[in-house]
């Protein structure tokens, strides 16, 4: 039988005669939630970035043929050495193709598997860019341009241009950033290139790429694939990569198996490329999550300081209100209410600061090479951050609001009162 | 006539510091509609009995009946009903809310109780404090009025559930003696009128003189 319309304008009466402690309390717990949504959407946003960077770009599973000395060398065919101990000296890798036997069986294949998102072939092949008499060496990749903007982001790499203008330009090339500027090239205008045996042959600047990495856009240009098997002399089935994107990036590592196993190719899982990365990534949450606990905490000792504070202050008030046939719950639930109000009201304050926070830091420019796309400071304003925050902010102030309102709870009447 | 508060063979120790026999086989009803006066040298355990018969003090020995019903060993909650229902007590300090305004210490015991809505409350707060002659005080805060006049607004809140008993521990003790008079003629004036039950201690021999009866007590026993 609880008559929460007496408790709550009690604990009102308490909040707004104190209203100084009130608010210094709540506003601790504004600040922790404000910077606590702050600190994850900016961490998360970069961290989300920084993934992006590498992750977009780079093939969940990359399938190539590997030059490499063969296992087994013809003398262990022989019978006769078979017990003896064989030397052999200067080991040769095997001479093989790059190109990969079967591609398109295999990329279709590959694409009827239910966690694979895509499989785009690529071409890739070292040329030079001529430049009158001054030739640069480099690589040509030749690529579907539209599918691989779609799994693999290329467009936010592209300056200038797009996918689409390499897709319909025949011999078009998007060039890398750096050979442009080494060779004071434009869009629009033709750049030669020639394969390491070859003739020459002139494609159509259509764009700029610029990863990011300086010394990769000083060598690497991309164009069609039909583009590069011409310039190569190749068949349309000579395809060198596979560059295979899932749509969970935990199945890499076993499918990456499978595949090395089942077509004997060389199959490169993201995990294994990029094995320092989720390091990063872990450990930057970690900082994150350690600063906001810390802060919400610290918020937490201030509400219970200032509740403690207030009961010691409300004594009398909690014997009269024994006296006149208040229970004990009945006290402990005015200063939960308490305790309540203030994580409330600074929680929605702090959801509020945080938003505002997040979108003065999104409209904040950030100019970086490393990546073009990006104009302002990165943040994810992922709402589960907003909902966590308040969550935390109720949750700590019940927990600070607890040990203080228990304590109101079993106060004994009779001892205030003959203390007076 | 009923019994409103009936106490049988209460006894009660204090253990710290030193253990101690402070009430000894207290025995004695009130009656309904009597005014009675408990008198006796300080330390004599008047205030340790009060407790007691009001349901704060749970620890002794001996029952407590409240209007027949036996309320000795009830669990906390019910008793703090019982406290709000049945029990108004006074004290010798003014004890209010100082925060709250005079008409919210009245109305607080019943809108704790829930029984009625909150005009009617707030009705009946008004028709206590008329009835104590301090209506004009309504709207003030408790911490502005005088000491004669707080005593009056703590009457008026032992007062608004319409209780079986009040219970008065020293109520004048701490007012000059034209106050002290005014709270005695209002004590006396309930008891006749409205046919209160009342439980007042008190040093006033001139005070007591006047009660239905007067309960002597020395050592933790009632004398007379
Ligand atoms: N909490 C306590 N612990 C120990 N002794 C107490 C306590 N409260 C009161 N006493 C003692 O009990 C006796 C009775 O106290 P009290 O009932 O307040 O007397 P009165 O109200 O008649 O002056 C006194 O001797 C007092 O010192
Ligand atoms: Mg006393």
């Amino acid at each position: 039988m609880t008559n929460w319309n007496v408790i709550l304008s009690i604990a009102k009466t308490h909040l707004l005669t104190k209203i100084k402690q009130t608010s210094v309390a709540a506003l601790g717990v504004t600040f922790g939630i404000g910077s606590y949504i702050t600190l994850v959407c900016f961490m998360t946003g970069l961290n989300t970035m920084l993934d992006d960077l590498i992750l977009n770009q780079t093939p969940h599973i990359h399938v190539y043929n590997e030059i490499e000395p063969s296992k087994n060398q013809p003398v262990s065919l022989y019978d006769d050495f078979n017990e003896s101990f064989n030397v052999v000296h200067s080991i040769k890798p095997k001479l093989s193709q790059l190109k990969i036997h079967n591609a398109l069986p295999i990329i279709d294949y590959l694409e009827r598997n239910e966690n694979v998102r895509g499989a785009l072939p690529q071409v890739q092949t070292q040329i030079f860019y001529i430049a009158g008499s001054i030739e640069i060496g480099g690589n040509l990749i030749g690529i579907n341009p539209i599918d691989e903007a779609k799994l693999f982001n290329i467009e936010d790499y592209i300056v200038k241009g797009s996918a689409e203008a390499l897709q319909t330009t025949d011999n078009g090339i998007l060039l890398g950033i750096g050979v442009a500027e080494k060779m004071s090239l434009k869009v629009g205008d033709r750049v030669q290139i020639s394969p390491i045996n070859g003739d020459i042959f002139p494609l159509k600047i259509v764009g700029f790429y610029q990863s990011g990495v300086a010394d990769l856009d000083a060598i690497q240009s991309f164009t069609n694939i039909k583009t590069v098997q011409r310039i190569l002399g190749e068949a349309k089935n000579y395809i060198t990569d596979i560059n295979v994107k899932l749509y969970d990036i935990e199945e890499a590592v076993s499918l990456a198996k499978t595949i090395e196993q089942q077509f004997k190719l060389k199959a490169v899982d993201i995990k294994t490329a990029n094995a320092q990365f989720d390091t990063g990534t872990t450990i930057r949450n970690l900082i994150t999550y350690a600063v906001s606990i810390t802060l919400l905490i610290v918020a937490g000792f201030g509400i219970y300081n200032i509740l403690n504070m207030l009961i010691y202050e409300k004594m009398n008030d909690i014997a009269i209100l024994k006296a006149t046939g208040f229970s004990g719950k009945d006290v402990q639930l005015i200063f939960m209410s308490q305790a309540m109000i203030i994580g409330f009201v600074g929680g929605v304050l702090g959801l509020v600061l945080g938003f505002g926070l997040t979108s003065l830091i999104g409209t904040i420019p950030f100019k970086t090479e490393a990546l073009p796309t990006v104009e302002t400071y990165p943040v994810n304003r992922d709402p589960l951050f907003f909902i966590i925050g308040f969550l935390f902010a109720i949750f700590s102030t019940f927990l600070a609001g607890y040990l203080p309102s228990k304590k109101a709870k079993k106060i004994d009447p009779i001892k205030i009162i003959r203390g007076q | 006539m009923s019994v409103v508060l009936e106490a049988k063979h209460i006894n009660k120790y204090f253990k710290k510091p030193v253990s101690f026999h402070v009430l000894k086989d207290i025995n004695f009803q009130i009656k309904k509609g009597e005014f009675a006066s408990i008198m006796g040298k300080s330390g004599c355990g008047k205030s340790t009995l009060l407790y007691i018969l009001s349901t704060m003090d749970t620890d002794y020995e001996g029952q407590l009946y409240l209007n027949n019903q036996l309320i000795t060993g009830q669990e906390r909650t019910h008793l703090s009903y019982l406290r709000n229902k049945h029990i108004g007590f006074v004290f010798q300090f003014h004890y209010l809310l100082s925060e709250f305004s005079v008409i919210e210490n009245v109305m607080l015991p019943a809108k704790k109780l829930g029984e009625k809505s909150y005009p009617e409350i707030e009705h009946d707060a008004i028709e206590k404090l008329k009835m104590l002659n301090i209506e004009h005080l309504s709207k003030k805060r408790a911490s502005q009025v005088s000491g004669g006049e707080k005593q009056r607004i703590a009457i008026a809140r032992a007062l608004i559930n319409n209780p079986s008993v009040i219970m008065g521990d020293e109520p004048t003790g701490n007012l000059d003696s034209y106050n002290a008079q005014n709270i005695f003629n209002i004590f006396k004036q309930l008891s006749d009128e409205k046919g209160l039950s009342l439980l007042v201690v008190t040093h006033d021999e001139d005070f007591a003189n006047k009660t239905d009866r007067i309960i002597q007590m020395g050592d933790g026993k009632i004398l007379v």
